[in-house]
């Protein structure tokens, strides 16, 4: 009887939104959003599509972390305003993450360089097949060797250089092999560089360590609204494999926390000689310097958290909303992607989702929640290679729609609230 | 012609002592898969995760690849001396490094790669003690 009755109320509310004209196709995935919100499939198979970012026309530019067709940067333009993509231009010969928009110029980064495409007065890029190089000869030794960018309103360009190893080991990710101290690779990656958004061929020379300790980050945006930095950044890996003595596998699930960082220059956030705990709310020394999950070394020095957020989760976007077309509680807070774990094995793993967290002035405001969700597609999933789609990208429009896009099957979704304000 | 009359002793060689040698005979493969999942599970499981099917373009899957499935001298090279290469693997890239594992035992080495060429589809010959034994010396 339940069961009848149940379906009898499916069918009604299909077809009171079939009644309703509603243009919504959320086909590929069902994301899960809260109500009032609705997600447009804008395209999908678009490849591994990381970073985006939407021009003022409303046209989305997609970045590919591998080339498809021996391209690297899609832009998907909707021209009959049903939030659909209908005409697809592909240009860019180099694979990446970053991308961003400024000044009426589009940036883009490969592992190892950032370069810039001008738009010209009709909003197209001006010449597709020859970008400028900005930045050039950034370190890439394969791991965490994504490039995100930044700007800011000053002519500043941010750059995140990840550190190529999980916790600076003289032989990494290896049991038994000691933290180097100091570590060297502090000097070339593992922070956040500063350069300027408008010069040419710039490299290390040029740039500036705007901020160290930072072992990976992939999501990261200006805050406009106290005109500061902000990162997420991807803890270290492998507590317990490496070190079962100190470390179970139920607290590597738990620890240690990814972190939500303001960054102001010359700060240190402590990677890789601490980590933070988010049970015991400490920063930690990592126990290849020493560490036993309890010491905490000369972690009291270094830039604590403003939000932990759970481990291995593997933020890889940061957008502060500014729009005014959510509710006003979204004014000026944070949603971030997570791309979903890996390193939670053997337990289950989490993550795969976008959250959001309010912020007032600059601080979180109150706990994050879960805003769109079911990204893995049916069940939870004991691998990452299995979920259908992994959150990857966010970005908002003019209209304060906002786009999330997916490395693993190629959606990008506009998400757009027709609810009470 | 002189290489390949010595490669082919070595060949026929293998040959006999794998027929001759009666611990070979017996061969206990369910043992052996019970071990190598003891050692996956405490060593490989988080980067190759508990399906072998690896994380995307970080860490590879272990199903039916071209080196699982491949020669033995290749696996156990890649056990004791790690991997790092920017090398394609069924089509893609992975960013991470394989660490070393030279802590691992002759025994742990061949149970662990059984498991691995005998699971998550899988369906390669076993790997023996002898033969890691074999490759492992001729590693500098
Ligand atoms: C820290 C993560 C990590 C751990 C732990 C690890 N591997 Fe790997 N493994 C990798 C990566 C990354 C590669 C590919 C390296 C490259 O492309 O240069 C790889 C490659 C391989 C390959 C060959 C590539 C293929 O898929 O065909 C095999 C076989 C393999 N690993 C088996 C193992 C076994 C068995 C263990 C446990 C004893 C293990 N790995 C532990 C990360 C890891």
């Amino acid at each position: 009887m339940s069961k009848l009755f149940s379906s009898f109320i499916l069918i009604i509310a299909s077809a009171f939104s079939a009644c309703a004209g509603d243009p919504v196709n959320t086909a590929p995935g069902d994301i899960k959003l809260p109500a009032g919100f609705k997600a447009i499939v804008v395209a999908d198979k678009l490849g591994n599509a990381r970073h985006i970012v939407v021009n003022s026309n409303g046209d989305v530019y997609v970045k590919l972390e591998r080339l498809k067709d021996g391209k690297g940067i899609i832009r998907l333009r909707d021209t009959n305003g049903d939030g659909v993509a209908d005409e697809k231009f592909a240009f860019g010969n180099f694979g990446g993450t970053g991308i961003a928009i400024k000044n009426g110029y589009l940036y883009a980064s490969s592992d190892d360089n950032v370069y810039r495409y001008k738009f010209n007065d009709k909003n197209e890029i001006e010449n597709p097949d020859k970008p400028e190089i900005i930045i050039t000869g950034l370190v890439n030794k394969r791991q965490h060797s994504s490039k995100s960018i930044a700007l800011d309103n000053n002519g500043f360009i941010y750059v995140n250089i990840g550190a190529p190893s999980n916790s600076c080991q003289e032989a990494d990710r290896t049991a038994g092999s000691k933290g180097q101290m100091p570590c060297p690779i502090l000097e070339t990656a593992g922070g956040i560089w500063q350069f300027r958004a408008d010069k040419l061929n710039q490299s290390y020379a040029e740039g500036v360590r705007y901020a160290t300790g930072l072992r990976n980050v992939v999501g990261l945006d200006w805050n406009t609204s106290v005109n500061e930095l902000f990162v997420m950044q991807h803890g270290r890996d492998q507590l317990s494999q490496l070190y079962p003595d100190n470390y179970s596998n139920e607290q590597n699930a738990e620890v240690p926390a990814e972190e939500f960082f303001i960054v102001k220059k010359g700060m240190d956030f402590g990677w890789p000689y601490c980590y933070y705990d988010p049970i015991q709310k400490k920063k930690l020394l990592a126990p290849e310097y020493g560490g036993d999950g309890k010491t905490e070394g000369l972690c009291g020095t270094k830039e604590k958290p403003l939000y932990a957020f759970p481990a291995h989760w593997a933020p890889n976007a940061l957008l502060f909303y500014t729009g005014n077309q959510f509710a006003a509680k979204y004014k000026n807070g944070a949603f971030i992607a997570f791309h979903g774990s890996w390193n939670r094995a053997p337990l289950e793993q989490a993550g795969f989702n976008v959250v959001f967290l309010p912020m007032k002035d600059g601080k979180p405001a109150g706990d994050y929640e879960i805003f769109a969700d079911n990204f893995v597609g049916g069940k939870e999933n004991l691998s990452p290679s299995k979920a259908k789609h992994r959150p990857c990208g966010l970005a908002m429009g003019t209209d304060g729609s906002m786009y999330i896009s997916d490395d693993q099957g190629g959606t990008v979704w506009k998400i757009i609230y027709t609810g009470e304000k | 012609m002189k290489i390949f009359a010595a490669s082919a002793l070595l060949i026929c060689g293998a040959y006999l002592i794998q027929a001759f040698m009666p611990a070979q005979q017996q061969y206990d493969v369910k043992a052996a898969m019970a071990r190598g999942k003891k050692v996956y599970d405490k060593i490989c499981i988080v980067c190759h995760q508990p399906d072998g099917s690896g994380v995307p373009r970080m860490n590879p899957p272990l199903i039916k690849t071209k080196i699982t499935l491949g020669p033995k001298q290749k696996l156990v090279q890649i056990l004791v001396k790690g991997f790092n290469e920017e090398v394609e693997i069924n089509g893609e890239y992975y960013s991470n490094p394989m660490p070393a594992q030279p802590q691992l035992t002759n025994q742990e080495i061949a149970d662990v790669l059984t498991y691995v060429r005998r699971s998550f589809g899988n369906k390669a010959s076993y790997v023996t003690v002898a033969e890691v034994k074999a490759i492992r010396a001729k590693l500098k």
